[in-house]
């Protein structure tokens, strides 16, 4: 193509960085459309080497990437600004530490910390001498909240998220340009209440011996001998419905691709975790990436992929290792590779990574950004399972839908699914957090009761009374303390008029400030919502400056909310406007929000 | 062919047919804003959207197709509630005085862009620009946010007003791979931030721009505009209802592309291309655009 | 073009050139056609190519023969169809057996792979378009070159289908209509040749008496050139033309239209030629200030429109042409263009079915158009692809490459090619006007090798020198440039001439002459100036 590409130059270290992932050579001199768009996809890899080396996206390293992987500058441009953890301004920090002020984080004190860094180390976002901190959307360790990642360039880069940070830690870790490790995981639960998470603080998660010797890979291997119809049925016999949000049934989406003549087919994981409260995904990746590994291998095997891609938020860089870990070492081993335990099948896995976009868990947004695009979703249908990746056949599942395929076929679907209730089957993780004195995530059958549920945490720390309950997330809504006798089957939740979406369970114990929590929730979907579709890119502004007028005690026109909340719920391209103005108008509608209606 | 039904009609279409075009077909009409003629649906403002039955969020008519037995609603309250929203929203954050299609919308649905509250002061020049994703400053809800902004003004032959822009993608894909290709163009930023921008913000004469205008020829909103109607809007002197509009051929190269020209005044104040011609599919280049001020200076 | 498999760009600098055909382009490209670009610079449109071929200036047969060895070698020819369809196959096949890609890569430039791959592509691919500029044509063996290439379709029956197809891309707005109105030394309008009887009794019928119109071909431009020197051409009636800046060698251009005994120029702008004029009748824009028609590179007829008054004393073409009549004492019998037009439908049968209405109301017609319920002709020929074929086969043409009219040696080491950018026209009088951000002015462009040889940096001043003139200009350095080659626009000739140093050698059928080589040395003036 004739692109008109930046005349600047990268600098040692950046050409260098990015010709690590895309390799050394010559730009080539002509290169057709179809070319391009296959080169494209190196895009996200390509900036990530500018990040992690310099911190930042310089103008010299942007055109060094367009010239070599023939992106438009402006295109190029609008997708390095699409994504919050990229960096283009000279001001910003290199050195940075992203302090959570999310949902779970705020009621653990983000506000206070960060007023305390504003102090110590400046204002948010300006540099001094390259460092600084930075507010963050939730970044997935609510169980350990306060939450901080830090991000320090070089080669390799350090980036650690951790937990229970306090203002000196953080500046500390600044500083230093280190932090401290996380300790390994307890479960809440006895273990023979525990399934999915049965190994979690039992068995190693960076030794395949380990793993294998506590049964690791007899899913894979059983699949292997099944045939991938066979594995779709028993699949389909259990039940299993996608545990991302929408709850779709993982057997149909993957038949839906399995039979389309076009080739080649994908499988994509989704562990772009970002919905404010979940971290359940994190956990397992963290603590048994061997198993989601085999989980995403059966699924590929089962829709006929020959290399699936597991998409995994920037912000989980623990998780990233321990599951590039275990596919390097299965790889090794013959568990996957050309050849996949020597029964003639070809079947690998590969990490991908986000860049700091709450959307880009929507599963077409995903696509888009696989695809080096900016991360919008795509208006449906196509379903992806006609035309996905790269316009192929492709499903998309989450990290825990899956984790759950290799134990339905070595226990039976049948003996999986008794673990639930007829219609919810099996089990199901929650992210408990908030104010109960033990956070962390919980595996219960489906149909436990909520209250049950947040039992496990060993009741609110102040001894206070559970007020509400923020449930299934940002995108979720709050239940009242009398609702709490609900079982968590979808019907049931439905029918008070909420969802379990991604299972986050935050307990607000009366001392919550919900009004405050909302204007977090609000300004998070105008942060994230992807700017595409009119409902939302506007209509989540009006959102926050109609919570902010209301919790501000100004008047706030109740027939405007209900206006905003019908339009994007119903005009909006996905399911981020669509859900935007729930847990706002939950609130209003239980009375949370002081005044009632 | 296809059997459906729009507002309690029957209605028959060939495959691949849209629900808008089916609608027309009734003699039903769509608003769209973000649709254009010659490009593909972007399916982004939502003005357009309709009730299907079993579908549980409302869907874009411009760009969905339609389907054995689906039964459509084109005006339920739904419907004229999300649509009646999607043009408050879009009143209240952005200028909308040059986009006329709209105000009759306005008007039949009663949308209200005041309701949202008085509108914010408009940002600096570069203020937008340098928005970053994922950060903004929090708002105290007593102003509505709007996309009003200066006007850029960096070359001869046209002007950008992103004060009056809705983000409808459409001069990005017709600058894009849908039309011109030269990709000088694109959406940047996130959210209420996005905008449309070269790389780096960089002036147009920095950028990839081959001033083909292909952009202002599907700008729905007047934020792309030819210098002259820009200057003429600016002393109030752009008339459009005294202008003729007469397609000819362009007098350049024997690819032979159909200029629609509008004069006002005996002056050649604006060149378009019907969309339907099937040389250009209402593109041109920077020839046929803007090359026929040579007619100009000999009436002057 | 849009669907289609295989696009072959031969000599075309189509995205800069044809700007809006290349959407076309593109989209085809995005429907999943391959696009091969043929082109001795690395042109925006090669930058699109599958495989860009970047043969030798004036190579253009050798390649096209070497494509023809392939595709026989590789049994693609479609030989049902040219048993049925053509003539002089067998020939033209023996004249290909000299030009193995293998033996002439030394001739074309173009590595034998490269063409190997092309010839596979385009003989396998069902459907096969190739289109063609004035890469092709501005060549002094221009009519060879393009026969050339239908050899190439018509081995492969690409042709006469849609998707397929022999495309040359008109530089001018009505190039074509000029054709199609008989603008031509030995057409009558419609293309009938005036030496056939048929036609000169169907043009007497309309006409009356055609006695003076001689019976055998008249001058083409570059013979009439050579008769006003020779002093047999005394005078000229030139009708929005600038040949003073356009012709090729243009001193020797303006020297012979100083020997007219009278010279009339008619035209929308008083230029370089309209100088040298005894009378100059000012014209109107024929695209905005009148009514017309012209016709596109798709043989689409299509109607121009007044827009605008003309300015005071400009008079319409068709008008002017009736008022001289009249003072020469005959009636045309035509008041308008439309009654201009309702005459050529009766002369021309191609046209006959397009009446002023259907122009008016449709997009367009694409002639041949016999009736009135006729839809016009996307596509030409088809009827090769009937059993048997009504009227003549097509015939294959045997041509041998020769080399360049002016070859590089000692004293003019530098090949000078010529072409077109973007956002400017031929000589500049319309586009001049545009003022358009882009255009950077004229410049000697040359590739880094060829600026390393001659000591060269971007921004010197140099003199470029043929054999015919000299013209002073800067340096620009074009990265894509091969060594040897330089290359030069027309757009500015009031900042550089650069025809003064073209060569006229034309060739003998068309008479076009060979913008696209010449043979020049570069010398620096003044190192670049400090801005
Ligand atoms: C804004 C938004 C964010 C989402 N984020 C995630 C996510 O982080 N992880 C995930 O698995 N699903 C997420 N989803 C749901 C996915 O779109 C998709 O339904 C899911 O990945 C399908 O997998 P499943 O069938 O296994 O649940 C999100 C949806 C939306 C609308
Ligand atoms: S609903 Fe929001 S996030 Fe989803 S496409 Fe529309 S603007 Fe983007
Ligand atoms: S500038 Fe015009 S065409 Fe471009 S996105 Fe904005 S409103 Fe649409
Ligand atoms: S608009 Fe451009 S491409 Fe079209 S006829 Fe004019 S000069 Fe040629
Ligand atoms: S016109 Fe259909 S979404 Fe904009």
């Amino acid at each position: 193509m004739d692109l008109r590409h930046l005349d600047t130059e990268p600098s040692r270290e950046e050409r260098e960085a990015v010709d690590a992932v895309i390799g050394e050579g010559e730009t080539l001199a002509t290169v057709p459309l179809r070319e391009a768009r296959r080169l494209r996809a190196h895009l996200l890899p390509a900036l990530h080497a500018l990040q992690d080396r310099v911190g930042r996206i310089t103008e010299g390293g942007l055109g060094y990437v367009c010239r070599r992987l023939h992106v438009p500058p402006a295109e190029a441009w609008g997708v390095v600004t699409f994504y919050a953890l990229f960096n283009v301004d000279e001001e910003r920090p290199t050195t940075v530490a992203h302090v959570c002020d999310d949902v779970a984080c705020r009621l653990a004190g983000a506000e206070r910390i960060c007023g305390e860094l504003a102090g110590t180390l400046g204002p948010e976002g300006k540099a001094v001498k390259g460092r600084g901190w930075m507010r963050s959307p939730c970044l997935g360790l609510c169980d350990q909240a306060p939450a901080a990642l830090l991000v320090v360039p070089g080669a390799p880069p350090t980036e650690v998220l951790w937990g229970g940070v306090d203002a000196p830690s953080v500046a500390e870790a600044v500083r230093s340009g280190t932090a401290p490790e996380r300790g390994g995981v307890q479960p809440l639960q006895p273990r023979e209440a525990l399934h999915l998470l049965r190994r979690v603080g039992q068995v190693d998660p960076t030794d395949i011996d380990a793993w294998r010797r506590s049964g690791g890979g007899a899913g894979l291997r059983r699949a292997l001998e099944l045939g991938p119809a066979e594995v779709i049925a028993l699949v389909g016999r259990s039940g299993l419905v996608g545990r991302g949000g929408a709850a779709f049934p993982t057997a149909r989406k993957w038949e839906a691709v399995a039979r389309q003549p076009a080739r080649p087919h994908h499988l994509v994981c989704n562990a772009d975790e970002s919905e404010p409260g979940t971290f359940k995904d994190r956990v397992l990746m963290e603590q048994d990436p061997y198993t989601v590994v085999e989980g995403v291998a059966i699924a590929a095997f089962a829709v006929g992929s020959e290399l699936a891609r597991i998409y995994v938020r920037d912000e989980y860089p623990l998780a990233r290792q321990r599951l590039q870990h275990a596919i390097d070492t299965l790889r090794q081993r013959g568990w996957l590779g050309d050849d996949v335990l020597g029964r003639g099948v070809k079947l690998d896995v590969e990490l991908v990574r986000g860049a700091g976009a709450y959307i880009c868990g929507e599963e077409t947004a995903l696509l888009n950004s696989m695809e080096g695009l900016r991360g919008e979703p795509r208006q449906k249908p196509p379903f992806p399972s006609d035309s996905g990746l790269f316009g192929q056949p492709t499903a998309i599942n989450n990290v825990e839908t899956l984790a759950n395929v290799p134990l339905i076929l070595t226990e039976g679907p049948e003996a999986w699914a008794a673990r639930g209730v007829p219609g919810s089957a099996g089990t199901r993780l929650f992210c408990l957090a908030g104010h109960v004195r033990r956070p962390g995530v919980v595996e219960v059958g489906m149909g436990t009761t909520l209250r049950e549920v947040i039992a496990l945490g060993g009741g609110t720390p102040s001894g206070r009374p559970v007020r509400a309950v923020l449930l299934g997330g940002a995108a979720g809504g709050f239940v009242t303390a009398d609702q709490l006798d609900v079982p968590l089957t979808f019907e049931d939740t439905r029918r008070i008029g909420a969802t379990m979406g991604s299972g986050v369970v935050l307990v607000l114990d009366d001392s919550a400030d919900i009004a405050d929590l909302l204007r977090r929730i609000t300004a998070f979907f105008r942060d994230e919502s992807c700017g595409q579709c009119v409902p939302c890119r506007v209509g989540t502004v009006r959102m926050e400056e109609w919570v902010a007028r209301r919790s501000s005690g100004g008047s706030a026109d109740p027939a405007l909310l209900d206006d905003l909340g019908a339009v994007l719920r119903d005009a909006s391209i996905c399911g981020l406007g669509q859900t935007a103005a729930s847990a706002v108008q939950s609130a209003v509608r239980l009375g949370l929000l002081g005044g009632g209606r | 062919m296809i059997e459906l039904e729009i507002d309690g009609q029957k209605v028959t279409v060939p495959e691949g047919t849209t629900l808008m075009e089916a609608a027309a077909t009734l003699g039903i009409s769509t608003p769209t804003l973000c649709w254009a003629p010659n490009l593909d649906p972007a399916t982004a403002c939502r003005v357009c959207v309709v009730e299907v039955e079993g579908s549980r969020v409302l869907v874009p008519a411009c760009g969905r197709k339609a389907e054995a037995g689906m039964v459509v609603r084109t005006n339920s309250d739904r419907v004229r509630t999300s649509r009646k929203m999607v043009l408050e929203l879009l009143g209240s954050s952005v200028d909308l005085s040059a986009a006329e299609q709209v105000k009759p919308w306005m008007a039949s649905l009663g949308a209200d862009p005041s309701r949202m509250g008085p509108a914010a002061p408009p940002s600096a020049a570069g203020e937008r620009d340098a928005a970053r994703a994922g950060h903004h400053h929090a708002t105290d809800g007593a102003t509505a946010a709007t996309v009003c902004q200066p006007i850029k003004v960096d070359n001869e032959l046209y002007v950008r007003d992103y004060g009056k822009c809705i983000l409808c993608y459409k001069c990005v894909d017709a600058c894009g791979e849908q039309a011109q290709a030269s990709f000088a163009i694109a959406v940047a930023g996130r959210g209420f931030d996005a905008r449309i921008s070269t790389e780096l913000d960089k002036p147009l004469t920095d950028s990839a721009c081959v001033y083909c205008g292909n952009c202002i020829g599907v700008c729905p909103t007047g934020a792309l505009q030819p210098v002259t109607e820009h200057e003429l809007r600016q002393e109030g002197a752009w008339e459009p209802e005294r202008q003729t509009q007469t397609d000819t051929i362009c007098p350049y190269c024997g690819v032979g592309c159909t200029l629609t020209l509008h004069v006002q005044d005996d002056r050649i104040v604006k060149v378009t291309s019907p969309h339907d011609a099937s040389v250009t599919g209402g593109h041109l280049c920077i020839k046929g655009r803007f090359g026929t001020r040579f007619v100009a200076p000999r009436g002057s | 073009m849009e669907e289609t498999d295989v696009i072959l760009l031969v000599g075309s600098s189509t995205r800069e050139a044809h700007p809006i055909f290349f959407h076309h382009v593109i989209r085809g490209v995005r429907n999943g056609a391959r696009l091969y670009v043929v082109d001795p610079r690395r042109t925006s449109t090669a930058a699109w190519a599958d495989l860009h071929l970047p043969l030798h200036v004036g190579a253009d047969i050798a390649l096209a023969n070497a494509i023809g060895y392939v595709l026989i070698e590789q049994g693609l020819v479609d030989h049902d169809f040219v048993r049925r369809a053509t003539t002089g196959f067998d020939a033209w096949a023996a004249s290909v057996q000299q030009y193995r890609p293998e033996d002439v890569e030394e001739v074309t430039g173009v590595p034998a792979a490269m063409v190997r791959k092309v010839a596979i592509d385009y003989g396998r691919a069902d459907r096969g378009v190739i289109c063609w500029t004035l890469g092709i044509t501005e060549h002094h063996n221009a009519v060879d070159n393009v026969r050339a290439l239908i050899n190439l379709s018509l081995a492969t029956g690409k042709i006469g289908r849609w998707g397929c197809g022999l495309n040359p891309l008109r530089g001018q707005n009505n190039v074509q209509g000029g054709g199609d109105m008989g603008a031509l030394p030995n057409k009558f309008p419609g293309f009938q040749d005036v030496v056939d009887p048929v036609a000169r009794a169907r043009v007497r019928s309309v006409w009356g008496d055609i006695d003076r119109t001689p019976e055998k071909p008249g001058w083409h431009l570059t013979a009439m050139f050579d008769a006003m020197h020779r002093g047999d051409l005394r005078g000229l009636w030139i009708f929005g033309e600038n040949p003073a800046q356009s012709e090729a060698n243009s001193g020797h251009a303006i020297d012979c239209l100083k020997r007219l005994d009278h010279l009339v120029v008619q035209d929308i702008f008083l230029t370089k030629t309209a100088e040298l004029a005894d009378v100059v009748l000012p014209g109107t824009a024929s695209w905005c200030e009148s009514e017309g028609s012209v016709t596109n590179s798709e043989r689409r007829v299509q109607r121009c429109r007044r827009a605008v008054p003309p300015p005071d004393g400009a008079r319409d073409d068709i008008e002017i042409l009736v008022e001289t009549a009249k003072r020469l004492g005959v009636d045309l019998g035509i008041r308008s263009p439309h009654d201009a037009w309702e005459e050529l439908r009766r002369v021309s049968p191609m046209h006959a079915g397009m009446s002023w209405e259907r122009l008016e109301a449709e997009d367009g017609l694409q002639w041949p158009c016999p009736s009135e319920d006729h839809p016009g002709t996307p596509f030409l020929h088809a009827r090769l692809w009937e059993d048997p074929v009504p009227g003549q086969r097509a015939p294959f043409a045997v041509v041998a490459w020769a080399p360049v009219a002016e070859p590089v040696d000692e004293s003019f080491p530098l090949l000078l090619t010529t072409g077109r950018k973007l956002d400017s026209y031929n000589t500049g009088v319309q586009s001049g006007h545009l003022g358009a951000p882009l255009s950077r002015g004229e410049a000697l462009e040359m590739g880094p090798g060829t600026a390393a040889e001659h000591g060269l940096t971007e921004g010197d001043r140099v003199r470029v020198s043929s054999r015919r003139g000299a013209v002073e200009t800067v340096v620009r350095i074009d990265p894509h440039l091969r060594t040897g080659l330089v290359f030069m626009t027309f757009h500015h000739p009031d900042q550089v001439d650069t025809n003064l140093l073209t060569v006229d050698t034309s060739d003998p059928a068309a008479g076009t002459a060979e913008f696209k080589a010449a043979a020049v040395r570069v010398e620096r003036l003044s190192p670049a100036p400090a801005s």
